[in-house]
């Protein structure tokens, strides 16, 4: 059982969040494929911390579990905010920002 | 073939399957129910991988709480919304699928040339503290505690944050049409004040626009025009000009 | 001394030139007073160096070191010596002549006093031409006076034939300049110095081939300014300048700078046998084309600038046959300037009293109203066609004795240059003065004022008298001679077989004039339908039409497609750097299209290019 194989199946979990960002038009879904790759990331920490026998990467894995619900409890208020104005979910709609 | 290479053979097929069922799904709802069970199968793979503390905090906040979020989110914003799969914009599949794939593939060639020396596991680190509990409530509470203090304020930031952003109440009464009418004739403007030019016949900056008695209107200059005497009045406003 | 030569003159073109509206009412009379003393001072100057014996002829006059850069160093001296000497009487004597005379013919011109200031000017820097001791410093002179003659020329400036033609002066003389800036330069490298002592000190020692070289550029200089082949089609068109600066500049002594340098540089022409001969070829061809021009010609100051042409090409002919000719070409160029200008001070009087018209075909049997200009003229006739005893006999005569004894085919050029001057000028007389009066409805011709008549009668009296006093009473061949060194003509015909031969020529010439023109009535109307050589004539010999081919349209040519390239490929390639970079950038703000997705994909693109980057580098 390499130990790597934890690291690969993040890696993997990562490409597929990173692929749903850019696909997904809803903005939820979007928000959705962001936490898969903060999870990801966490499984990284949790099995690197177990190859080096040490626990820091625990706790890492703990904080940015605390920093990812902060995170999503502003996003999803701000889309709620959002959706009251405009009345659709859709992030290609916010386009003003252009040349 | 050990219990930890089957767990993680189960559980690590299953989360990939949950992604990949997130990104292919067409209803939001869907997406969300299986990203939920890609983080029960992650949670799973926490307890393989010897963090029982860390697996079942995962199930509780991020599960439990931040995955219901998001499902009272979707229900306020519309259950049965869905995304149609064509793509609007060119290219973007293709060079999403590229980019995402190199991207992947440099990640896992490089995981997978470094040379794998055996896990060291935690069970050292466990009895150095006497229990797992301990050791990280060791970490948390002695070596991380500044970090765990801005990590306390930076949720009540956020708590707080929320409650402001999606307050739906009024703080004053609403205006009435009567008493918009009132402030619009009686009041200071609230209309926006007319462009340059708009009254007048020249489209000159320092021509200023004439009040209906004739008289010039100093609202119509813009910033220092009007104090510092460069108002020009030359010009004749006449009816062709118009 | 010397110095208040030139001074005086310049004294007076200053205050004419700089004081403006204010000195017209006494200009023109300051002006002659400036001119007339400074020929006082010449006259007594003269007197001096007569009274001296022959070594100590020569005067110096060093005002100030001018140039001194390392080694090259240019006083600003004079040279008074018998060359210098004659000429400055020639300039001051006819220059103050015409002064007078232009007080009668500028009277109603309003811008009276400007004329005289330039004229002043003019007589200034001829003097400084003539009286410079380096090559240096007679080229000053010898730029001012073009410059003096381009204000000259075009001095009705309001005619744009007047302006047009100071300029083409001024080109074809810049032409001239450069073969002079040439010998200047190559006389420098060669010889170290530019004074004429020095340049003559070290002729002996140079190389045949730099000697050849510097003639040839002097000649170049002599062409320009004195309207010789091929630098000749300017002279025509300097006419349009007012008569008394035709007489002056384009008769008597602006054109005669070119002999004069000449025949300064004579320690260089005397040791490259190449030089000499192209100096005689364009002398020769020079005084068929000036008479075969003068023949067709109706206006009567083009006909006298043709024969200007002609009489000149003698003197740089007489120049060119080394020391058998130098001295006649000086006393011919003496005698020119006396006869020519007095024929055109007549030709101006003529044309005063016939409201400025110069077409000959409208004037006839002038010689009952207008006297006084028909005896001046008619003296300078005489004088310029070669009839003994008149000046023109003596100088004339003897040049063509000296080309005999170099070559016979040259000699006998000169004597069929002798024949066509009779031919036209005897035309020329028949127009004007002879035959039926064949005037313009309202002109009623008069006789000129005094003023302008008395020098016409001194300019006569010089052409009847002048050329025996210089021969007999100066001795001009030996007054010059250590100067210019005299030799005289070896092999040559003697003068008793070829003085009958000359005048049999000239009577045949004149008779076959007065037979054409005096006897038969002339046309009003210039016939159209003439023979080819008579066009070809009256075309000036297509000189322009030549220059014009082969130097005008190429250059036009080639600054065309200079200004073509400059705008299609350098500015098209500076502005097509500009216009690549605007395109650009334009293709590049595109990826701002405001979709965070697009923004979201190259960052994924980047993080993608990042990993690629570390493990190549790391494997």
């Amino acid at each position: 059982m390499n130990p790597n194989n934890y690291l690969v199946l993040a890696a993997i979990l990562f490409t597929i969040g990173a692929y749903g960002v850019l696909v997904r038009r809803n903005a939820i879904i979007v928000f959705l494929s962001v936490e898969l790759m903060l999870n990801a990331a966490n499984l990284a920490f949790v099995a690197a911390a177990r190859n080096t026998g040490t626990l820091d990467g625990l706790v890492a894995a703990f904080f940015v579990m605390v920093v990812a619900a902060a995170e999503v409890v502003v996003g999803l208020a701000i889309i709620v905010t959002i959706f009251r104005t405009r009345r659709s979910a859709s992030i290609d709609e916010a386009s003003l920002m252009k040349y | 073939m050990t219990g930890e290479s089957l767990v993680f053979g189960v559980s690590g097929t299953f989360a990939v399957v949950g992604a990949i069922g997130m990104v292919i799904s067409r209803k939001a709802v869907h997406s969300a129910l299986w990203v939920a069970f890609a983080m029960i199968n992650i949670a799973i793979l926490y307890f393989a991988l010897e963090a029982p503390f860390l697996g079942i905090i995962q199930v509780i906040v991020y599960t439990g709480a931040i995955m219901m979020m998001f499902l009272f989110v979707l229900m306020m914003v519309g259950v049965d919304s869905s995304d149609s799969l064509i793509e609007t914009i060119k290219g973007q599949r293709v060079l999403a699928s590229l980019f995402a794939l190199t991207f992947g593939a440099m990640l896992v060639g490089a995981i997978t040339s470094s040379l794998a020396s055996p896990s060291a596991g935690l069970s050292t680190a466990n009895d150095n503290s006497g229990g797992h509990i301990q050791a990280i409530a060791r970490l948390i509470f002695r070596d991380y505690v500044f970090a765990f203090e801005s990590l306390s304020a930076l949720l009540i930031t956020a708590a707080v944050g929320a409650i402001l952003l999606a307050h739906n109440e009024r703080w004053e009464p609403r205006k009435t049409q009567d008493q918009m009418q009132r402030e619009r004739t009686l009041g200071t403007h609230i209309t926006p004040l007319p462009a340059p030019g708009v009254l007048a016949s020249t489209n000159a900056v320092d021509t200023p626009a004439l009040l209906p008695d004739g008289s010039i209107s100093t609202t119509s200059l813009p910033g220092t025009y009007g104090t510092k005497g460069q108002v020009d009045t030359s010009r004749e406003i006449t009816e062709e000009g118009k | 001394m010397i110095a208040a030569l030139i001074g005086l003159p310049l004294f007076g073109a200053v205050v004419l030139l700089l004081g403006g509206r204010r000195t017209n009412a006494w200009g023109h009379l300051l002006a002659v007073a400036m001119s007339a003393s400074s020929f006082f001072v010449a006259a007594i100057l003269f007197v001096q160096m007569i009274g001296k014996p022959e070594e100590e002829r020569e005067i110096g006059q060093h005002l100030f070191d001018w140039i001194a850069v390392g080694a090259f160093q240019i006083p600003f001296g004079f040279l008074l010596d018998q060359l210098s000497i004659v000429f400055v009487l020639l300039i001051t004597g006819v220059g103050t002549l015409i002064h007078i005379y232009s007080i009668g013919y500028m009277e109603h011109e309003p811008n009276r006093r400007q004329f005289f200031g330039y004229l002043n000017l003019f007589i200034a820097a001829m003097l400084l031409l003539v009286l410079a001791d380096n090559y240096f410093l007679l080229y000053l002179g010898w730029e001012s006076v073009g410059l003096a003659s381009y204000l000259l020329i075009s001095f009705y400036q309001q005619k744009p034939s007047a302006a047009a033609a100071g300029k083409k002066a001024f080109i074809v003389n810049r032409v001239g300049d450069v073969g002079l800036a040439l010998a200047i330069l190559l006389m420098f490298v060669t010889f170290g110095t530019l004074s004429f002592e020095g340049v003559a000190a070290g002729a002996g020692i140079a190389s045949p081939s730099t000697l050849t070289w510097i003639g040839l550029a002097l000649l170049l200089a002599a062409c320009g300014k004195s309207a010789q082949f091929p630098l000749q089609s300017w002279l025509l068109d300097a006419m349009e300048g007012p008569t008394p600066v035709s007489a002056l500049i384009h008769a008597a002594t602006m054109v005669t700078a070119g002999v004069y340098l000449i025949v300064r540089a004579h320690a260089i022409f005397d040791l490259s046998e190449t030089a000499r001969t192209a100096v005689v070829a364009v002398g020769a061809i020079t005084l068929l084309l000036g008479a075969f021009i003068g023949t067709a010609k109706d206006d009567i100051k083009k006909g006298l600038a043709g024969s200007t042409m002609s009489q000149i090409g003698y003197m740089i002919l007489a120049a060119g046959l080394g020391p058998v000719g130098y001295v006649f070409a000086i006393f011919h160029l003496l005698t020119h300037g006396m006869f020519k200008a007095g024929l055109f001070l007549g030709a101006g009087s003529v044309m005063h009293g016939m409201h400025d018209d110069v077409n000959m075909r409208h004037y006839g049997a002038l010689r009952t109203m207008m006297k006084v200009t028909y005896a001046t003229f008619g003296l300078g006739f005489l004088a310029i066609i070669g009839i003994p005893p008149f000046a023109g006999f003596w100088s004339k005569d003897e040049i063509i004795h000296a080309a005999f004894g170099q070559n016979m085919f040259i000699g006998l050029a000169t004597l069929l240059g002798a024949g066509v001057t009779a031919f036209y000028m005897t035309r020329m007389m028949a127009m004007t003065f002879f035959g039926e009066a064949r005037w313009e409805p309202d002109v009623k011709p008069h006789e000129s004022s005094a003023v302008m008549t008395i020098p016409m009668i001194v300019l006569a009296l010089g052409s009847a008298f002048g050329g025996m006093a210089m021969l007999f009473i100066g001795d001009i061949e030996h007054w010059l001679e250590p100067v210019t060194g005299f030799a005289y003509p070896q092999n040559s015909v003697s003068n008793a077989v070829l003085i009958p031969i000359t005048l049999s020529v000239i009577l045949v010439g004149a008779g076959y004039a007065w037979l054409r023109y005096g006897r038969r009535p002339i046309p009003v109307v210039a016939p159209a339908n003439v023979s080819l050589l008579t066009r070809t004539a009256r075309a000036d010999a297509y000189g322009d039409a030549i220059n014009e081919s082969l130097f005008m349209r190429p250059g036009q040519y080639l600054t065309r497609s200079l200004t073509w390239f400059d705008t299609k490929a350098i500015d098209g390639f500076v502005g097509g750097i500009a216009a690549a970079i605007g395109g650009l950038s334009a293709r590049s703000r595109r990826l701002q299209n405001g979709l965070v997705r697009s923004y979201a994909l190259t960052m994924l693109g980047g993080a993608a290019l990042i990993a690629l980057v570390l493990l190549l580098v790391r494997l």
